[in-house]
């Protein structure tokens, strides 16, 4: 479960959330400037928020009370953004290898590389660079790679963005895979609810820095008006 | 063989304190730069300041104050001469470091603007995936500023090559242990009938500078990573 409680401000937008998230997916929707991807940064530790307090389960990750600070290596947050961000000096396998490694002496990691590559159709790609991937492919790779990292928490900011619309139905099966597959609390920030109709356990509508509504699946159709 | 031994001993000592030079200013060079590049503190504009007084400095300054410091009686120099038994008075030793005082500013130009073109989310990604900050200085961040400290050594060692003012101000100009190609032409041009003597020395410069030019342009080429 996680559990966020914080006021930070960045420029014009003075965020005030107080909000959980427990197993299996929780999208967030809500308009541009809504402090979607904010939430992601504080949560990753990419930001330090002005004051707050955000745990997973036992672990407390920022506690400004306290004075209790976790930098982001040490969150174990995966994070995947829409523009993916694979590290151009790698191959696509080290671009793997590297998450895999920074995951150090976690057990299980060799089954963990099998199966994941598996899971989200790596081979393939495995031995490409990363500049001849399509829009779709990159966004596999990025997902394979935080996976990797062994995350306790996974946090997709528009993860289909920048794939072309024709092309997201071919991502969308392994996310399903991905949320049946591995028990992974999962944040899904999207402006396009359809995307993930039928797939959140969970909505978290932001506005203005603020949690306007938080429901369980039910009441997704509101968000129909997002096309895929 | 176009140019006599005593001839290819200078131009071998030119190369020798011109590479200490350079990789003596860029072991240096890359922490400053790093600083400079991503770090805000309180003395910021006066550390910056300190690294481009070479530039701006007569250089006859820079080498009586090197002299002053590294002297054998100076602060600096005897010290380093009773802990080290390190001696830059009047020795090749002195030459390089002259070389590498004077290339500083231009090598930590280079490593700062390539270290500025580095893609900080790509720092941050890997922070997410569990690098520490180290980590992501040796396998991200050096690697992608690489084109950058490149650039910085080749501008370093050209400057090498041909300084002149601190060197002869602080070393000397002895034969054989001080003396470089740039003060051996100097000696030449003020020797009666040194003309011809000059020529063949201008002519081997020309051609060591060239050759240098054509190799580090296809290091560069090769050491650039690839951008999509």
């Amino acid at each position: 479960m996680l559990q966020v409680r914080v006021t930070h401000r960045v420029g014009a937008l003075a965020l005030d959330l107080d909000l959980t998230a427990g197993a299996g997916l929780t999208a967030v929707i809500g308009p541009s400037g809504a402090g979607k991807t904010t939430l992601l940064r504080l949560i990753a530790g990419l930001v330090r928020p002005g004051h707050g307090r955000i745990a997973s389960d036992e672990v407390v990750f920022v506690d400004t009370a306290r004075g209790l600070w976790v930098p982001p290596h040490r969150r174990g947050v995966g994070y995947v953004t829409q523009d993916a961000r694979l590290f151009p000096h790698f191959s696509v396998r080290n671009n793997l290898r590297y998450a895999h490694w920074c995951a150090g002496g976690a057990p299980g990691g060799a089954e963990d590389w099998d199966e994941i590559v598996h899971l989200l159709d790596l081979r393939s790609l495995l031995t490409r660079s990363h500049t001849g991937l399509s829009g779709g492919e990159v966004q596999r790779v990025a997902l394979g790679r935080a996976l990797l990292g062994r995350p306790r928490l996974l946090l997709l900011d528009e993860p289909l963005a920048a794939v072309d619309i024709g092309r997201r139905t071919e991502i969308i099966p392994y996310l399903d895979r991905l949320r049946e597959q591995r028990r992974l609390p999962m944040l899904y920030v999207t402006h396009a609810p359809a995307e993930i109709a039928g797939r959140a356990d969970r909505i978290i509508r932001l506005q203005d820095g603020r949690v306007v509504a938080s429901d369980g699946a039910g009441r997704l159709a509101e968000g129909r008006s997002g096309e895929i | 063989m176009p140019w006599s031994a005593e001839e290819l001993a200078i131009l071998g000592l030119s190369l020798r304190v011109a590479a200490w030079a350079t990789l003596v200013s860029v072991l240096v060079a890359v922490p400053v730069a790093l600083l400079l590049a991503r770090r805000r503190f309180w003395g910021w504009s006066l550390l910056n300041a300190i690294v481009h007084m070479p530039l701006v400095l007569p250089p006859v300054v820079t080498g009586y104050l090197l002299l002053y410091l590294f002297g054998r009686r100076g602060p600096i120099g005897a010290w380093l001469a009773d802990t080290l038994g390190l001696v830059f008075a009047f020795r090749w030793t002195g030459a390089a470091l002259a070389a590498a005082v004077m290339g500083f500013p231009l090598v930590v130009r280079a490593i700062r603007l390539g270290i500025e073109q580095v893609d900080h989310r790509l720092e941050d990604t890997a922070a997410t995936l569990g690098a520490g900050p180290l980590r992501v200085l040796l396998t991200v961040t050096v690697p992608l500023a690489l084109p950058g400290i490149i650039a910085g050594m080749i501008l370093g060692f050209a400057k090498a090559l041909g300084e002149f003012g601190a060197t002869i101000t602080f070393v000397s100009n002895i034969p054989g242990e001080t003396q470089t190609m740039a003060l051996a032409i100097y000696t030449y041009t003020q020797a009666p009938g040194g003309d011809a003597g000059a020529l063949r020395l201008v002519a081997l410069s020309v051609a060591v500078s060239l050759l240098a030019l054509l190799a580090s342009e296809a290091l560069a080429r090769r050491a650039a990573p690839e951008r999509p």
